[in-house]
């Protein structure tokens, strides 16, 4: 049995379990093995304990408050955005926008930036490997605007054809929107070559960093993107908040998104002047609590340092790999160069909703489906797969478990 | 031929047989074996419009009337889902119209099965639950008009 002690000589993967209630439990009678990271990753006990302490301490409506309450919960809510613009490396915290999530992200610049911006003829290219948060938005976009959905193809490993890329990429094209890492694949694009080359036509450029950011150092000034978005809870912060960065020239032209409470300086019947950067975009009481406590998940990432976190995960996706590729009629979906810790595949007859019932009856949890990316599957001629998502505490007896499950439930299944 | 058992005694049989199982991995078991002995539907049912959708598995579904009774045949990719299916044509293949509309389903609960019928995302077994009903519905009102 190899033990994951010796997979990573700096991160206690143990101590590090100890700080995640929800590891301890148990489904079906047997402990749980959580891989399903890249749909939602668990939270450790210093994001529990911040909720906790806003609600107990200092719950108060933010900004406007003249109390103590409320200049408290206003200052850890601004601190958090001084965390996030550490976190991403963002110019100013001005330019950091809190949303509901990633999807709002993608929302919000569809329908501001992109109304603003996007006329009949225009196109927009997404690649086939996007979530449909990032397809939707430009689509109804486009659906209204007349505007033209153009999609960069991927190879049979799953990774962009960038020779397609640079063909598609012309004059027309206004906005380049696109997946940094692959939620069904595990796919890392270029994405700095992709900014650099559609900077040169002219186009701007939205990254979807639902799954990279807890994986990679995104340092936004160096790609030199034109919005990044993100969510906490895949950061190991709360459901129900999220980041939009954007560059500020863009962030100051771009006409609001929602109307409301805190996106204004002055209102009357006939004339609002418009609050400045970042409130503009935060229409409405935010989500305090959640937001308060998403800082406390990003220190706790930096704190254990993302290379060390990349170092095991890459470390337990190789192990994944090698173990999986062993299960007969196992075939692996998405075998890009660069990879975060996403493993997609399919069985041989067997049906991926057939296997996730059955590993969650060992306590498996694993996500099965078409990872709302149809295109992406259609691309594969395939209805779904089986999808393995590690984080920071998962271990390679997990993956033993993981493997072993497979077996039992082809057996069961043939 | 001894009369058609109702709705409530085939549900009955289905939770006795299930009280023999004390664990999980016994039940899905037999749940897969239900759907590996279920008659698959030939390829002529297999379009479009006899198509339950669900998010994660595809559930066929076809309905036949004769002399007052209602007659399903289905088949799905997923072969849990398949097994239940199975069970669901035991239940209620073979009923009456009114029968079936007003058929709790109460087995389905009582064997544990609920999460099926929760995850309306996942596979197409409510969906297809629904689209049984649907079909007596449809051929009560027929036979009225």
């Amino acid at each position: 049995m190899i033990k994951s002690a010796t997979i990573q000589d700096r991160l206690d993967v143990y101590a590090i379990r100890g700080q995640f209630p929800v590891l301890n439990r148990e489904v079906k009678g047997k402990p749980l093995v959580y891989l399903d990271n890249a749909a939602t990753s668990q939270k450790p006990q210093v994001v529990l304990d911040a909720l906790l302490n806003y609600y107990t301490e200092y719950n108060a409506n933010i900004h406007r408050g003249i109390h103590t309450l409320a200049e408290e919960a206003t200052a850890a809510f601004e601190a958090t955005r001084d965390t996030v613009k550490q976190f991403i490396n963002a110019g100013s915290r001005e330019q950091i926008i809190f949303t509901r999530g990633t999807t709002e992200g993608i929302n919000l610049v569809a329908q501001t930036w992109g109304r603003q911006n996007i006329k009949a003829g225009d196109e927009i290219l997404v690649s086939n490997m996007e979530h449909h948060s990032n397809i939707v938005p430009w689509y109804v976009l486009c659906q209204e605007k007349g505007a033209v959905l153009k999609v960069v193809p991927i190879n049979e490993e799953g990774e962009l054809i960038m020779d397609e890329f640079e063909k598609l990429l012309t004059e027309k094209t206004k906005i380049v929107s696109i997946v940094h890492a692959s939620n069904a694949l595990g796919t890392v694009n270029p994405v700095k070559e992709i900014i650099k080359a559609a900077h040169k036509k002219g186009a701007v450029v939205l990254i979807d960093g639902a799954q990279s950011s807890v994986h990679l150092d995104i340092d936004v000034q160096q790609l030199d993107c034109d919005f990044f978005a993100f969510s906490s809870h895949k950061v190991y912060g709360p459901t129900g908040v999220g980041v939009l960065y954007g560059k500020k020239d863009l962030l100051e032209a771009m006409p609001v998104y929602q109307g409301g409470g805190e996106m204004i300086k002055e209102v009357y019947f006939d004339k609002v002047i418009y609050n400045d950067l970042p409130y503009k975009f935060e229409a409405g009481t935010p989500n305090i609590a959640d937001t308060v406590a998403f800082k406390a998940a990003l220190d706790f990432t930096t704190r254990l340092g993302k290379d060390k976190i990349r170092k095991h995960e890459d470390e337990l996706l190789r192990y994944a790999t090698e173990q999986l590729e062993q299960v007969p009629g196992l075939k692996i979906i998405g075998k890009a160069r660069e990879k975060v810790s996403v493993i997609s595949f399919t069985i041989e007859k067997a049906h991926p909703q057939d296997l996730g019932i059955l590993l969650d009856n060992r306590g498996i949890a694993v996500r099965t489906g078409h990872h709302c990316a149809q295109p992406l599957m259609d691309r594969f001629c395939i209805p779904g797969t089986t999808r393995a998502s590690f984080a920071v505490y998962n271990t390679k007896e997990e993956v033993d478990e993981l493997v072993l499950g497979l077996h039992k439930a082809i057996k069961i299944l043939s | 031929m001894s009369e058609r058992k109702t709705i409530g005694e085939i549900e009955d049989e289905i939770v006795d047989e299930f009280s023999l199982f004390d664990n999980w991995d016994d039940k899905y078991e037999y749940i897969i074996d239900l759907g590996k002995r279920l008659p698959p539907l030939d390829d002529q049912y297999k379009k479009d419009e006899n198509k339950v959708r669900g998010c994660q598995s595809t559930v066929w579904l076809v309905a036949d009337y004769k002399e007052g009774k209602i007659i399903y045949k289905a088949e799905s990719d997923a072969i849990i889902v398949k097994g239940l299916i199975s069970m669901l044509i035991r239940v209620l293949s073979g009923q009456s119209p009114d029968d079936i509309i007003n058929a709790k389903l109460e087995f389905i609960r009582k064997i544990g099965m609920m999460t099926h019928l929760a995850q309306t995302r996942s596979n197409g077994l409510l969906a297809m639950v629904k689209q049984m009903k649907n079909y007596a519905l449809a051929y009560k009102l027929k036979t009225a008009s």
